[in-house]
């Protein structure tokens, strides 16, 4: 193309043209090409389908059948530097044998952590007074709606729970 | 001294840089905004200078690592020589900054400066702003204690109510998908290069404005902003009447930056830094999660409003608020400048003012959140339990031991989302007590699966006892007239 352009008679002007239009063009599809892996790496933690995981939050035997107790567990998608922030908290109810229910510690309002009153038999959250009841169902206060629960299952005398990800109106967990 | 200035020649041969900023030290402002009123963006100006340069003294030792960060604060706090007063002067100067920021905004605003052909000016304004309060709320994650931690998480709660993109953001903003180790990158990288970087590019347009435009002269009632006439008379006026920036204008300025930074020095001083307050363990959850000063009006706002307008409110609501500001000088660009003949606007401004102060006066009470602990650390006041039957005393122990306290006070003290239960029992019958726990309502709980009938009867009746002396029991209209017990 550019030995194409010398054989035109000596013309300048359109040279000059030619060659400021040849610099835009190399500088936008450079800057393109810098921009599309930016972008794609900033947006890379986006992903299109949950990250989820079967989570073991120990023997069955540690839950006491009508009570609810307080298991944490490790994100399995944790990274080395995460320290402590990788240890996730959550909400075991054993209702009998192996029916339960796994409630995120997150407010369904504004994911603040809820605490669990056993004498009143009621969750209370701290920040804006959602209070649940103990199947997780809104009491009173600002959430929109129940506590998340995670999906779980029983299985070798163990209670997993699936869950990787902060739970959020959006995307429960 | 003829060596300084020697050498000082040498380089103004070279740099004629000392030309350059001779230009506008020296350029004529008007005689009237030589003011006391005039001083609050240089003095802002001063503490981001402030700011810079502690931050940049932080981050010789502040590690952005989820699993450090919190020990790199109690090292500066603690061991680091002079690391707890950098901190401290870092904290007090972000607080100093928000604060004397909205006042400049405010002043300006009232002082008719927004106005033609300053749009721009006040635009630029606008972000700055906006600026400074995303570094107040990344700074405030940079501490990376429970308070930081839980904070993200309302965040996180809120761009998720985003609809259709709200996943994506999140875990856009989070960096992964909970709050860890790339989440405090993420800030780290936002609060020290990207916010900075827009920051300091702002502030050199918001000067260049200033200065191709001139410092708004002290508006008079009665002199009207008219887009033909404004720029020549206010030039005419500069020059007829003019001083030059530096000194006459820049004394008080200079005063002013002077008693802002002490002002922040002796606060970091005496009051040392902010934090870190607690591990940010999520496992941790006896925790009371509240955001800096600057957020507390917001965070309030989300526990008074009605549920079902909390997402347009964020998420159209805000938006709005900011177009709102950006559209200020175009909605009333001409005309009045004085603040005493522009009442809408003097209303306005206090109205909006007196909103957040109060919203953030209830931030720092939070009336609404139960206390968490009411029912176990409480005493009952002696006045309710003397001269109670067996039965009534079983019923106040089933007040503390049900929780009731957490969100109902007796004497004072507990929880103050329900109401008082000092004097329930002249408001309410035995039947409509029952009733109340039972099924709850009104923003309560129902209690019926969570209290035996012999529990609801004591508590029924202890109710009934707390009311002030010589007051009668509430009745219904159809009840017969008993004597007062």
């Amino acid at each position: 193309m550019c030995s194409g352009h010398e054989s035109l008679p000596p013309s300048t002007s359109s040279r000059r043209s030619f060659l400021f239009k040849l610099g835009l063009c190399l500088n936008v599809v450079a800057a393109t090409l810098v921009g599309i892996p930016v972008i794609g790496y900033i947006l890379g933690p986006v992903r299109k389908r949950a990250m989820q995981a079967w989570i073991s939050l120990g023997p069955v035997q540690s839950f006491p059948e009508g009570q609810t107790r307080l298991a944490t567990y490790e994100n399995p998608f944790r990274v080395a530097w995460d320290g402590v922030t990788a240890d996730i908290p959550c909400w075991v109810r054993r209702m009998e044998g192996a029916r339960f229910q796994v409630f995120a510690i997150n407010c369904a309002h504004l994911g603040c952590p809820v605490r669990w009153f056993a004498q009143s038999r009621l969750f209370m959250c701290p920040c804006h007074g959602g209070v649940y009841y103990e199947d997780g169902s809104r009491a009173s206060g600002p959430p929109p709606r129940a506590l998340f629960e995670y999906e779980y299952q029983v299985r070798d005398e163990k209670l997993w729970i699936r869950g990787g990800q902060i739970p959020t109106l959006s995307e429960p967990a | 001294m003829a060596v300084l200035r020697s050498i000082g020649k040498w380089f103004e041969q070279r740099t004629g840089l000392g030309a350059v900023i001779a230009v506008p030290m020296g350029h004529r402002v008007p005689r009237s905004s030589a003011s006391w009123a005039y001083v609050f963006g240089s003095a802002t100006l001063v503490l981001f200078a402030l700011q810079i340069a502690t931050g940049l003294c932080l981050a010789l030792v502040y590690i952005p690592s989820a699993d450090q960060a919190y020990d790199s604060l109690e090292y500066l706090n603690y061991q680091a020589a002079l690391g707890w007063y950098l901190r401290a002067v870092h904290f007090w100067g972000s607080n100093a900054m928000v604060l004397v920021m909205t006042l400049h905004m405010i002043q300006v605003f009232l002082w008719g400066a927004h106005k033609y052909p300053r749009e721009l000016t006040w635009i630029a304004g606008v972000f700055l702003f906006l600026c400074t309060l995303g570094m107040a709320f990344t700074g405030q994650v940079l501490r990376w204690d429970q308070d930081a931690y839980w904070g993200l998480g309302i965040g996180t709660s809120i761009i998720a109510r985003v609809p259709y993109a709200g996943s994506a953001l999140v875990h856009a903003l989070l960096g992964g998908p909970i709050i860890a180790g790339r989440t405090l990158s993420r800030f780290f990288t936002l609060h020290v290069f990207v916010i900075p970087g827009l920051l300091i590019g702002l502030v050199g347009l918001h000067l260049w404005l200033v200065l191709r435009l001139g410092i708004n002269e002290w508006p008079m009632p009665g002199r009207l902003v008219d887009r033909e006439t404004y720029r020549k008379s206010y030039e005419e006026d500069v020059k007829k009447d003019g001083v030059p920036f530096f000194p006459v204008a820049a004394r008080k300025d200079m005063v002013a930056m002077g008693v802002v930074l002490l002002a922040v020095l002796l606060c970091a001083a005496i009051f040392g830094p902010n934090g870190p307050n607690g591990v940010p363990n999520p496992t941790i959850i006896d925790t009371a999660p509240k955001p800096d000063f600057y957020f507390l009006s917001l965070f309030a706002l989300f526990a008074l409003l009605p549920p079902w307008t909390e997402t347009a409110t964020l998420l159209i609501g805000l938006p709005l608020g900011i177009v709102f500001l950006l559209l200020v000088p175009f909605l009333a660009g001409t005309g009045e400048k004085s603040w005493r003949r522009r009442p809408v606007s003097v209303l306005g401004a206090l109205l909006i003012v007196l909103t957040v102060v109060s919203l953030a006066y209830l931030g720092v009470i939070v009336p609404w959140s139960p206390v968490m602990d009411a029912w176990s650390a409480l005493p009952t006041p002696v006045v309710y339990v003397d001269g109670r039957t067996p039965l009534e005393l079983q019923g106040a122990l089933v007040l503390q031991n049900k929780q009731c306290r957490n969100c109902h006070s007796l004497g004072g003290e507990g929880g103050r989302r329900g109401p008082a239960l000092d004097g329930v029992g002249t408001r309410l019958t035995r039947d409509q007590l029952i009733r109340q726990v039972l099924q709850g309502g009104g923003n309560m709980p129902a209690y019926g699966k969570n209290v035996t009938p012999a529990e609801v009867t004591a508590l029924v009746a202890f109710m009934q006892t707390l009311r002030p002396k010589n007051q009668r029991d509430a009745r219904t209209a159809t009840m017969p007239v008993t004597p007062a017990r």
